[in-house]
């Protein structure tokens, strides 16, 4: 094994380890606000829910890596579009991935939270609502709570997939981990080598990502926490 | 509107011909990949419940590396690696020049070795499924491994795997997608090059939202079907 390619592929990139974090955050940060909102207005009044199904039907129905083409080579077809205020955004790449995985993960972050919000037990806001609290206050102590207690563990492994989905972006030219990976590959065909750095860089990012899931869990589940004396 | 249709469409200046032998691509890699991870899935779900140490330990790293690293990583493993080793075994064997997999075996193997991580969890959720009292019961009126395995374990196992190997499968046929970074003329890549040399990438890339959305469906249909067969004797009023 040369230990010296191997020690300079990992330089390499590690460099791009900020990018790939900061896609995943961005778009993790868009795409959370974003599913609240869906899945809000998917429990409200008819034509919302069904204009949020189609729209959860359509985007999880279909390959993310399409949807990023689709918003960075297929909207600039029109001429209104290229002559909007937002062509400055939607002609960069780096937006482009954002809105493409932004609008992905919310698709099945409101599916996430729906789950949640169904297993909330209708007695646990009733006695909310018995001594007294409704609307912001029954959500923000009750509600929310328990519906994302419940639907923490689903986000955790969607989080996962984000860190991965985000090498997508690296087809639309931008350089995280994975663009670089093919930049060093195409240019040393050296594939196993590099896959084995790339590999553990996404590995070490995502087992620290669980190990957090899991303390926030634990967190947010006091009553299961074994009885200290 | 008519434009789109000519666009898309079986005439002479039609994509039609092009976009349903690539939606036929598509599906057949799906296939070819999701047989794949069956078979991988199967092995890595032997593995984890043998009882053996070093097996179990195989199994646990095999689905925590591959589920915890991006599928594109995979598909240019297989595509440059590929070629990296049997241009090596070429050379060993006498041959000289450049070989390497083509973009269907490769999307095969590497969509079929990510979903086949996947594939493991659900098969080893089917079979702690099956209550232990009806695996006692076969080993009572004497069948062998095999017997068991063929009338007892698989069909109990299937029925509560099947929702998730249906997930399973939604999966891959989507990360399908990857592989045109092979070449391979399936639907990203058609619709790819289609867009390419019309200059009308909104037409294409929303056809292939289509096809895509087409295939998700009717499979998603399938799917159900076959869970309401592996639930067949169980069906409640």
């Amino acid at each position: 094994m040369d230990f010296a390619f191997l020690i300079d592929t990992m330089q390499k990139l590690l460099a791009g380890v900020p990018l790939t974090l900061e896609l995943t955050f961005v778009s993790v940060a868009i795409g959370a606000a974003l599913a609240v909102l869906l899945a809000v207005l998917r429990a409200s009044f008819l034509p919302c829910e069904w204009l949020v199904r189609a729209y959860v039907f359509v985007l999880r129905g279909t390959p993310l890596l399409l949807q990023i083409f689709l918003i960075y080579y297929g909207i600039g077809q029109f001429a209104e579009v290229r002559n909007s205020f937002l062509w400055p955004f939607l002609r960069q790449p780096y937006w482009c991935a954002i809105l493409a995985l932004s609008l992905n993960t919310a698709a099945y972050g409101a599916e996430i939270i729906r789950g949640g919000l169904l297993a909330v037990p209708q007695g646990a806001a009733e006695a909310a609502r018995v001594s007294g609290m409704s609307g912001f206050l029954l959500y923000r102590r009750i509600i929310l709570p328990l519906a994302i207690r419940q639907a923490l563990p689903a986000y955790g492994n969607e989080l996962v997939i984000m860190v991965k989905s985000t090498s997508l972006a690296s087809i639309v030219t931008l350089m995280e981990v994975s663009g670089i990976s093919y930049a060093i590959i195409s240019e040393t065909y050296r594939a196993l080598e590099v896959f084995l750095c790339a590999g553990s860089i996404y590995l070490v990012i995502n087992f620290l990502l669980t190990r957090a899931i899991a303390q926030a869990e634990a967190w947010l589940n006091p009553h299961l926490r074994p009885a200290t004396s | 509107m008519a434009t789109y249709f000519t666009l898309i469409g079986f005439g002479p200046n039609g994509w039609g011909w092009q976009l349903a032998y690539a939606t036929f691509l598509t599906l057949s890699v799906s296939a070819c990949a999701f047989a794949t991870g069956l078979g991988f899935g199967t092995l890595g779900a032997w593995a984890k419940l043998s009882g053996s140490a070093v097996a179990g330990r195989a199994g646990d790293v095999y689905t925590t590396v591959v589920r915890g690293i991006p599928d594109l990583l995979v598909v240019y493993l297989f595509y440059f690696g590929g070629s990296q080793v049997m241009t090596a075994v070429a050379r060993m064997l006498g041959q000289q020049g450049f070989w390497g997999l083509n973009g269907f075996m490769v999307g095969t193997l590497a969509v079929g070795i990510v979903s086949g991580a996947y594939q493991t969890e659900v098969i080893r959720g089917g079979y702690l499924a099956i209550p232990r009292g009806e695996i006692e019961a076969a080993r009572a009126v004497g069948m062998g491994r095999l017997l068991m395995l063929r009338r007892i374990i698989a069909p109990r196992a299937l029925r509560y795997a099947m929702p998730g190997i249906g997930n399973v499968w939604q999966q891959v046929l989507k990360e399908s997608a990857l592989i045109s970074v092979t070449g391979l003329a399936e639907i990203m890549r058609q619709i790819h090059v289609g867009a390419g040399s019309t200059r009308l990438p909104f037409d294409f890339y929303i056809t292939g939202f289509m096809l895509y959305l087409m295939l998700t469906t009717v499979s998603g249909f399938a799917f159900r079907g076959a869970e309401g067969w592996t639930l067949r004797s169980e069906r409640r009023a």
